[in-house]
């Protein structure tokens, strides 16, 4: 389903050339659960980004579903990003004035999906993440928890196969990490391809498999399944 | 095409940033509303200055008796020359340049009575063309004086608002009956008021005008006071005076040259004086609308980049979450319309309501009556829209052609 070949990225700033991640090899299978450990700098997040299309690779391949991305328009890049992948930050990245419902209807706007489809989808989600009572309240009016929450729904929201989570209880106290966790437990029990980014080892050792980063590689790809 | 399923997401985002939005149409509104008042009053104050300079009357010239300066075919200088009736018919008779000419006689502090109101005014003895020559325009329901009056010698006056007001009060003057010196007169005519800001014999609104053959036949006078003349709209009155010179240097045996043998008082000097002084006004507005303009287009601008870094992650979570650029800029775009059409439409409708209440300050004598220029708000509302949208599109394009994760600043 994810196939990276020899993925390398190298950003640069002004003339200092930093290569964060130097010939990745990646792949992930349907309904996988997967977490990404490695120290901080291993290029976690940047192969995160890619595998989301948040961002591009400076060389290999990436195949999604056996179509190259690499040659894919922005338009077509936009629109994986909006119905493949489901991506939860650390920080959230709710939209500070709206409320959850309006947050979560994002997506689904983009999708230009028809008004009463979009009530009703918003709602089922929020109901899923167990937020039905925190509908119209801003993110100012939330938890941390309650927060990423928001944002597992907006990531839901289009039913995307993949859901890609960047640290996301990095910012949480243990008892919102935990509830986190096991919302994403349910997804891959639903059949979602699941990636987590996370330095928790009880977490990690949830997943059905581990793979470990080290300095833009991979120093061990864990068993697959 | 961006269905209108994301304009719900337009109208949410405007909703949310109450703040910027108000300032930027806040920005817009004040501009709009200062040229657009600006301008107003320039237009309404340039307007009563030449509707009062126009209130004598338009291209017209003054002559008076004078004495010639120049000795002339063997004629000493120092005579002093005359003007009668004849010599302005004949004016009239052989005159290329003129349009309007009439004699003038005048009486000065003349008893004027009606009942038990009386007071003394000057009566002027002129022509019929006098009237709208000198803007001396009937108001409705009553006339000037016309060639039968003349004919006939008829006693009939036209009188100035005000002198009616003096006498009539509320009443209506014209068909009645008042005393001039003690000989009954009819009144047939009121002045329409007029603004009036120079003269050479007080002003036209406490005046009274008659037939000048019925002044004739009151007062033994050969001599007029003065006559006045309008030239030719194709002519000017320059050419009028040199014409006017020749036929009476010709009939009185002066130098058509020698400007002393008659007085002339030309008012069109002072009147392309006025004009070129408005042009230099009209330049300054606009000079003051377009520091305006650059003033509010700074502020629209500022208010713009402050909302870039906050906006910056906006369109970064946007685009991770599906957004394709299109929309983005789609987004700027229309927002900044919006918030430019609304903003400067209230700034036009604010000018207007004061520019309408205006007339309540009684200020118009003074000031003029300020008029709204339509297109001139729409240039400055189309003009205040594209520094807006400059100012916006181009960062909102630059975050829109980042990858999602830079517009994030995740790395």
């Amino acid at each position: 389903m994810i196939d990276l070949k020899d993925v390398e990225k190298t950003y640069v700033t002004g003339t200092v050339e930093f290569k964060a991640l130097k010939g990745i090899n990646f792949r992930a299978e349907k309904g996988e659960y997967i977490s990404v450990v490695g120290p901080s700098g291993s290029g976690k997040s940047t192969l995160m980004n890619i595998i989301g299309c948040l961002d591009v690779p400076t060389a290999g391949e990436y195949y999604l579903e056996g179509r190259p991305v690499i040659e894919m328009t922005s338009n077509q890049l936009a629109d994986i990003r909006n119905r493949k992948v489901g991506f939860v930050f650390q920080a959230f990245n709710l939209l500070p004035y709206a409320t959850s419902f309006e947050n979560v209807e994002v997506p689904l706007l983009f999708a230009k999906l028809n008004g009463r489809y979009r009530r009703r989808r918003v709602l089922e989600v929020l109901a899923q993440v167990g937020l039905a009572d925190k509908v119209n309240n801003k993110p100012t009016e939330l938890s941390g928890g309650e927060m990423q929450r928001v944002a597992i729904a907006r990531a839901l929201a289009n039913e995307p196969d993949i859901i890609l989570a960047d640290e996301p209880t990095g910012n949480l106290d243990s008892a919102s990490g935990g509830e986190i966790v096991r919302i994403f437990d349910e997804l891959n029990k639903l059949g979602k391809t699941i990636i987590i980014i996370t330095h928790d080892v009880n977490i990690a050792s949830r997943t059905d498999r581990i793979v470990k980063l080290k300095d833009g590689l991979v120093e061990s790809n864990g068993n697959m399944l | 095409m961006v269905p209108l399923v994301s304009f719900k997401q337009f109208v949410n985002d405007m909703r949310r940033q109450k703040l910027r939005t108000a300032m930027t149409m806040f920005g817009i509104f004040w501009g709009t509303c200062s040229i657009v008042l600006l301008f107003a009053f320039g237009k309404g104050l340039t307007e009563a200055q030449l509707r009062s300079m126009r209130g004598m009357g338009e291209n017209i010239a003054i002559f008076w008796e004078g004495i010639t300066a120049q000795e002339y075919k063997g004629l000493p200088k120092g005579r002093r020359i005359h003007f009668t009736e004849d010599d302005v018919t004949q004016i009239r008779q052989r005159g290329q340049h003129v349009e309007r000419i009439s004699a003038e006689y005048i009486s000065y502090d003349v008893n004027i009575k009606y009942g038990k109101q009386s007071t003394a005014r000057n009566i002027h003895g002129v022509w019929p063309e006098y009237g709208p020559m000198r803007n001396v325009n009937p108001v409705f329901g009553s006339r000037f004086i016309n060639d039968r009056d003349m004919a006939e010698r008829r006693r009939v006056v036209v009188i100035g608002n005000l002198l009616a007001e003096d006498l009539f009060g509320e009443d209506d003057p014209v068909g009645k009956e008042i005393l001039v010196n003690g000989v009954p007169f009819k009144v047939v005519g009121v002045m329409k008021k007029k603004q009036q800001d120079s003269s050479y014999s007080g002003r036209d609104s406490r005046a009274g005008f008659i037939p000048s053959t019925t002044y004739r036949s009151m007062h033994s006078r050969r001599y007029l006071n003065n006559f006045v003349v309008q030239c030719k709209p194709t002519s000017t009155m320059l050419q009028t005076r040199r014409e006017i010179y020749e036929i009476m240097g010709a009939k009185y045996k002066f130098d058509p040259s020698d400007t002393k043998a008659m007085a002339v008082w030309d008012t069109t000097e002072g009147f392309a004086f006025l004009k070129t002084f408005f042009i230099a006004f009209s330049a300054f507005l606009v000079g003051i609308g377009v520091a305006t303009l650059i003033t509010g287009g700074i502020g629209v601008t500022n208010i713009m980049n402050v909302v870039l870094e906050e906006r910056t992650k906006e369109i970064g979570i946007k685009m991770a979450m599906g957004a394709r650029k299109s929309f983005i800029l789609w987004q700027f775009v229309t927002e900044t319309l919006l918030i430019t059409a609304v903003g400067g439409l209230l700034g036009f409708l604010f000018a207007w309501l004061l520019v309408s209440v205006f007339p309540a300050f009684n200020l118009e004598d003074y000031v003029g009556t300020p008029t709204i220029n339509v297109w001139g708000g729409v240039i400055v509302i189309v003009i205040l829209g594209l520094v807006g949208l400059g100012a916006g599109i181009f960062p909102a394009r630059r975050a829109a052609n980042l990858q999602p994760v830079q517009a994030l600043k995740l790395f």
